[in-house]
């Protein structure tokens, strides 16, 4: 488990559930992302902040590791064979890559529709759309709306290929996220639609921005395969 | 109707490390055929329209709960709307979660010297280019790769493993919207994708 004081911490916010939170996260600065209640679903998209065009590889991410999911010791890779962000440290265990974020049909489907007329800020949102939101913020649209992690959904395979959802419910469980690279870090707290929870109760997230530094050699990523030490090299030519 | 390749409106042979691109229209199917067996074929769709409108492997899953393509998948787009559906498939299983290579993640993947090797994603942003010079990287998100076995286990764990593909076998699919379709015959030597030795492929298109 990783332990940091007080003086690490750069700021810390919580995230309430169904909104968004994005942030250009500085090389060697860390996210620390905690599940408070139990249940949350952070949807992700990352970019890296000196040019869009690069941005998180589901596939190449799953490739290089050999995974279908994210835990300690795994990296998130750009589409350029560079390393985004490494997570260098996860209570939780188990972080979806393959499934989508809600969408309004989604939404409507299990949920039906709640207005902001009649409900105010208690409306329905949807993952995507509000994903959508954000990054059109930063000048970016449709077309940049690339494979989503969903952090804290795990989302099992059978030997079918069949998808079962799987409720993790670990209140205070984290995920440390180490930038790599200057990175633009978009979450999103809607539910995740196979949520087997047939009621919206968007779940809050805890962002805590910590200064970590861990060095290639320090950073456990950096060994768990050969595919990532390469990684860490482009990463680090890049910066050269 | 029969498919019989005799009154196919098109008949293209795409050679290995080749790329070819081209506007389907609603109602059309299209067959891809492995012809030596064991090949991958990197396919992306967009809606011709408007190809800000593309193929979501993420939503496909979500949509049919699987992550595998066969019979009876619908190929659904980034805003829920259905570009294709696959209307047949002698081969069983194509996968949508291994990407195209590219030469970046070849450089990860295998040695650093590997980066210059031909690769899936410079076919596809040729492609792109061939039909609408402001198209490139951005516009290439997870694609299908049909005739390609990516086994995901219960327990998480992914590897590439050996091709479930014969020489012959095919996959059909219909159009239900106008869809620009991109296809790389995968190039890759590295894995046993295209059992290390890519070959040729076939497209049929019917009315």
């Amino acid at each position: 488990m990783n332990t940091f004081s007080d003086d690490a911490i750069k700021f810390e916010k919580i995230i309430p559930g169904g909104w968004n939170f994005s942030h250009h996260l500085k090389k060697g600065n860390s996210l620390r992302l905690t599940d408070i209640e139990g249940g949350v679903n952070a949807s992700a998209l990352i970019f890296n902040s000196a040019d869009f065009s690069e941005r998180y590889n589901m596939a190449d991410t799953l490739k290089a590791q050999y995974t279908s999911y994210l835990t300690k010791g795994h990296v998130l890779y750009s589409d350029m064979g560079r390393i985004l962000l490494s997570v260098i440290d996860d209570t939780c265990g188990w972080h979806d890559t393959m499934t989508a974020c809600s969408t309004p049909e989604s939404n409507k489907q299990k949920y039906g529709v709640k207005n902001y007329q009649e409900f105010r800020n208690a409306y329905y949102r949807d993952g995507f759309t509000s994903l959508l939101t954000e990054v059109s913020k930063y000048g970016m649209s449709l077309r940049d709306m690339h494979s989503q992690v969903n952090l804290f959904t795990q989302i099992n395979v059978n030997n079918e290929g069949g998808l079962i959802f799987k409720a993790q419910n670990k209140p205070g469980a984290y995920i440390d996220l180490q930038a790599e690279m200057d990175c633009l870090v978009v979450l999103n707290t809607c539910p995740h639609p196979m949520d087997t929870n047939p009621i919206y109760e968007p779940k809050p997230l805890k962002v805590t921005l910590w200064e970590s530094y861990y060095e290639m050699e320090e950073n456990p990523c950096f060994y768990t395969r050969e595919e990532n030490k390469r990684g860490f090299t482009n990463t680090i030519n890049y910066y050269k | 109707m029969s498919f019989d390749k005799n009154n196919a409106i098109y008949k293209e042979v795409v050679l290995a490390g080749d790329y070819w691109s081209y506007v389907i229209k609603a109602g059309q199917t299209i067959r891809i055929i492995d012809s030596e067996g064991n090949q991958a074929a990197d396919t992306m769709f967009y809606a011709a329209t408007d190809t800000n409108e593309r193929y979501s492997a993420q939503d496909t899953i979500n949509h049919q709960n699987n992550v595998y393509l066969t019979t009876g998948s619908k190929l659904i787009s980034n805003v829920g709307n259905t570009l294709l559906t696959i209307t047949d498939d002698t081969c069983g299983r194509h996968d949508t979660l291994g990407g195209a290579c590219s030469a970046e993640s070849n450089s990860v993947r295998y040695e650093s010297e590997k980066i210059h090797m031909h690769n899936c994603r410079d076919s596809f942003m040729a492609a792109l280019r061939q039909h609408n010079m402001k198209l490139g990287k951005k516009d290439l998100n997870s694609n299908i790769n049909f005739f390609m076995n990516v086994p995901i286990s219960p327990d998480g764990k992914s590897k590439f493993a050996d091709g479930i593909s014969e020489p012959g076998k095919y996959v059909q699919l219909k159009a239900e919207v106008d869809v620009l379709c991109i296809i790389s015959n995968c190039p890759q030597l590295n894995n046993p994708c295209n059992a290390y030795n890519p070959t040729p492929i076939e497209i049929n298109i019917w009315n």
